[in-house]
């Protein structure tokens, strides 16, 4: 059974974007912006959040300012047949924030399929992380590389584009 | 900004599912001991310090039709700057971040429709006259996003 609603998820998607406002009754204040009641607004957010299309509601931290200077974005180029069973060994390990299994590049000369983010206080710490992963895929990756980010470019999040 | 240990528990608490009530600040506040006045005014002093960049639902396009990608760039050094500001203009460009790599310049697409990846790294391509690579997820080992301050 649906519920016949007069806004869309794209219209509520469009509305919060941009973060919630820090206020007592964040959701209240937006709701009236959208012309809804507020009780109207948490149950759509409710059912978006069933649904998957919002994960959660929280922050997004800046690394650098929390003195996490060191980010590096390792890669491995592991047996396919193995990806998922050492992904997910790898997805655990507690100093890993995301890890997933992408396509490899050949043609530019991009041979990993394994990504794995890693954070820490210094470059050394971030180092021993890595080598903590080398020893745990072992003889399954044929090479590793890791990219230091060195600078944020951009960081909004989502942004629906103006329709017409 | 100097972060204090109550602004580190917070932030810590921030980044985890907040309870979807009228009055999150206050729920947050009761489970810290902190007063919802106190929540509110230190996660205005970290987003204006940059600690916190965004406070809000994380919203996920694919489950909404869309799709997610991660794209590289080899952008020449001269250059940098200039490719810098035409890919960030394109609003489907979530996050870019700079690496040390000849690969320099990985960001994140986010398009409301599964095509829309393709022909965002096309038109990227056009206006910057560099090529991008396309790395969109196969599988995802989902742990958690949290960042212990």
């Amino acid at each position: 059974m649906t519920v016949e609603t007069e806004i869309s998820d794209r219209e509520i998607t469009a509305a919060l974007q941009g973060g919630l406002p820090l206020v007592a009754e964040p959701y209240a204040e937006v709701a009236g912006r959208l012309g809804i009641s507020e009780e109207a607004l948490i149950e759509r957010i409710r059912a978006m959040k069933e649904s998957g299309a919002i994960r959660r509601i929280a922050a997004a931290a800046n690394h650098y300012k929390l003195g996490m200077v060191a980010n590096g974005m390792t890669v491995w180029d592991v047996e396919d047949a193995r990806v998922a069973e050492l992904g997910a060994c790898i997805g655990a390990l507690p100093f890993v924030t995301h890890c997933y299994e992408r396509p490899r590049a050949p043609e530019a000369g991009w041979t990993y399929n394994l990504f794995a983010m890693v954070h820490g206080d210094t470059r050394d710490e971030v180092e021993a992380k890595r080598q903590e992963i080398a020893a745990l895929l072992g003889g399954a990756c044929r090479s590793h590389d890791i990219l230091y980010s060195k600078r944020i470019l951009k960081k909004t999040g989502l942004r629906l584009r103006k329709r017409g | 900004m100097m972060l204090d240990d109550t602004d580190r528990a917070l932030i810590n608490r921030l980044q985890d599912d907040l309870p979807l009530s009228s009055r999150p600040f206050a729920a947050v506040g009761a489970e810290l001991g902190l007063s919802e006045t106190e929540v509110i005014e230190r996660t205005k002093a970290m987003k204006d310090a940059g600690a916190i960049t965004r406070f809000g639902p994380f919203f996920d396009v694919a489950a909404m039709g869309g799709a997610f990608c991660l794209c590289a760039m080899e952008v020449p050094t001269d250059r940098f700057e200039e490719v810098m500001t035409e890919v960030n203009d394109f609003p489907e460009v979530a996050h870019n971040y700079e690496r040390d790599h000849a690969l320099n310049m990985w960001f994140v697409l986010a398009t409301e429709t599964p095509e829309g990846i393709a022909d965002t790294a096309a038109r990227i391509e056009r206006k910057t006259g560099l090529q991008v690579l396309c790395f969109p997820k196969l599988q995802e080992f989902f742990i958690g996003f949290r960042v212990n301050a």
